[in-house]
């Protein structure tokens, strides 16, 4: 397996704070990648950077063999990014906001309208693609969302905290879906959350990140042979939590 | 960019506050053309038609302003409504991230901005001169000559440069102000400043510096009044006005006021008080016209440059 993701003492720093510090990070392809860390941790900023949207201050980072920093456009081409609380044009209807992604992307004409398509019914949001999207519940914008990303046919998947405000049934669904395209397409993700037993639940392998610091980086039961945790089914949770007291 | 171009042009034409804005703009205009039309054939009763009757209608006022001074007053409005919420409409509905992580170069978005607010301007203007000249056809039964077109032609681009001036300025205070408040009442308050109070600054600023102590000693008042001259064309509504003046009056002579004329311009206007042609008028005014470009270019690179080095995220 090759790494999609790499970053080498990667580092940015806002004045005299810290936000990451000297990460060392490997996703690699094929698999789902859970980043977890507590408010502030530094998963949005590492995010921003491996998109070439905020520089860092030291370091450097590979994402799909590019430079982030010198080369986004190629990472941007193929790199679907979901932002924490995602935004759409509120006047337009859902097909039109897919349709200007299309647009941005540079995808013609019988093909955009196709992958629109297929997107909305991946989605679930196929009868609703003609309604406003100021009109549309919070799950329905995550799905939206999400079609926006399939849209581009990506080989990546970044998501901040893709079940954000999203009610139990929502979350499950949501699950299933970043399950579901990582296995039928191949799709690499990387999805940042707070929410430890959904991780659990769908990635293969997780890193924990506190106050900028990668603290941990493994499997799950990888994790749990490392820190002791009760014999069993290891539970992330506990482990999070040794993670979090010692830091 | 294109696309982005494309997206903001059908936003603007079909938002709201842009279509109640080009209404007011058509309507006031055609008051004040109407009026405007009465007064120049009031005007021209009793004597021989003259050249440039047409331009007359556009510099005559009406009961309160010409077409012109219009123009100068409201441009600004139309260019500030387009642009300030530029930017900072995709940081408050959020899609400024997501729009960023499209493969497209940064600078995109804020070029393909201000070239749908320079085109729909463009096309405003086109129409709202087209308007006018077809009222003009028929009222005052003048068909306007060749020269009276070109002039027109020019003062429809630095119409377009000025108010490209005040879309620059708006998306600037976009980039900078995070509220949208904020940056529609910064670059109102501008225009207001502008418009009404650079005057009064610009005399006071020349006061300090040159005082005039003896108001006989006419070097002193000239070096003075110059001054506050220089100083007021900082304010692209000044300029503006300057540059529209002689473009459209082609009697003319000066783009300043009567002071600064030369006694080899003051001994020409004694001579010959026939128009001049248009070749004559753009020498007087095209140091004006770089200079409003300028002062665009400058807004909009400013406004650029901050973008390209902004943070995305709203903190
Ligand atoms: N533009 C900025 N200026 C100054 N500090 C910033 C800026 N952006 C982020 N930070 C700081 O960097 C740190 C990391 O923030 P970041 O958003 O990456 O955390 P996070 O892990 O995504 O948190 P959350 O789970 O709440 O989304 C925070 O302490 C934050 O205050
Ligand atoms: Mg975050």
């Amino acid at each position: 397996m090759a790494a999609i993701i790499q970053t080498q003492g990667l580092t940015r720093r806002y004045g005299r704070q810290t936000a990451v510090e000297q990460l060392d990070l490997e996703v690699q392809e094929g698999e789902i990648f859970g980043f977890l860390g507590p408010n502030g941790a530094g998963k949005t900023t590492t995010i921003l950077m491996l998109l070439g949207l905020t520089e860092p201050s030291a370091g450097s980072a590979r994402v799909l063999g590019y430079d982030p920093v010198r080369d986004p456009l190629p990472i941007k081409r193929q790199v679907g990014y979901l932002p924490e609380n995602v935004g759409f044009y509120d006047d337009l209807t859902g097909r039109e906001n897919l349709r200007y992604i299309a647009d941005l992307n540079g995808i013609p004409e019988p093909e955009a309208t196709e992958k629109i398509e297929s997107a909305l019914r991946t989605v679930g949001l196929a009868d609703e693609g003609d309604k406003l999207v100021g009109a549309y519940s919070r799950g329905m914008r995550q799905r939206l969302g999400i079609a926006e990303l399939l849209v581009k046919d990506p080989r990546l998947l970044i998501l901040d905290e893709p079940t954000l405000g999203l009610d139990p049934d929502g979350t499950n669904k949501m699950l299933d879906l970043i399950r579901d395209l990582n296995r039928s397409r191949g799709i690499t993700v990387m999805l940042s959350s707070h929410l430890l037993d959904q991780v659990q639940r769908i990635c293969h392998r997780v890193g924990i990140m506190i106050k900028g610091r990668l603290v941990a980086l493994g499997t799950i039961e990888e994790l749990a042979r490392r820190k002791g945790a009760d014999s069993g089914r290891p539970v992330l949770e506990e482990i999070y939590m040794r993670y979090f007291r010692e830091a | 960019m294109w696309t982005i171009c494309r997206k903001e042009l059908a936003d603007h034409f079909s938002s709201t506050r842009f279509l109640l804005l080009f209404c007011l703009i058509f309507m006031v205009a055609l008051v004040a053309a109407y009026m405007a039309v009465e007064n120049v054939h009031k005007a021209l009763e009793g004597f021989p038609k003259s050249s440039h009757v047409f331009l007359m209608m556009f510099t005559t006022p009406g009961k309160f302003f010409s077409l012109v001074q219009f123009v100068a007053f409201f441009g600004p409005l139309l260019g500030i409504i387009m642009g300030f919420d530029a930017i900072n409409r995709e940081r408050h509905l959020r899609t400024l991230g997501k729009l960023l992580s499209q493969p497209i170069f940064r600078d995109a978005v804020i070029n393909g901005k201000f070239l749908a607010g320079v085109i729909t301007v463009t096309l405003v203007m086109v129409s709202l001169l087209l308007l006018l000249t077809g009222m003009g056809l028929v009222t005052l039964g003048v068909v306007p000559g060749w020269e009276e077109i070109a002039r027109l032609a020019v003062y429809l681009i630095i119409s377009i440069a000025y108010i490209s001036f005040w879309l620059g300025l708006a998306i600037l205070f976009s980039i900078v102000f995070r509220s949208l408040a904020t940056s529609a009442l910064a670059s109102v308050a501008l225009w207001i400043f502008f418009s009404f109070f650079m005057g009064f600054v610009a005399d006071m600023a020349a006061d300090t510096l040159r005082p005039v102590y003896n108001r006989r000693d006419v070097e002193q008042v000239v070096a003075n009044d110059r001054l506050a001259h220089a100083f007021s064309l900082v304010s692209p509504v000044v300029l503006y006005g300057e540059a529209t003046g002689p473009i459209l009056d082609p009697f003319q002579r000066s783009a300043g006021s009567l002071l600064v004329i030369t006694p080899m311009e003051a001994f020409s206007l004694e001579r010959f008080r026939g128009p001049l042609p248009l070749d004559q008028s753009m020498f007087i005014v095209w140091p004006h016209i770089v200079l409003m470009m300028a002062l665009t270019l400058i807004c909009f690179g400013i406004g650029y440059v901050t973008f390209l080095r902004q943070e995305i995220r709203t903190v």
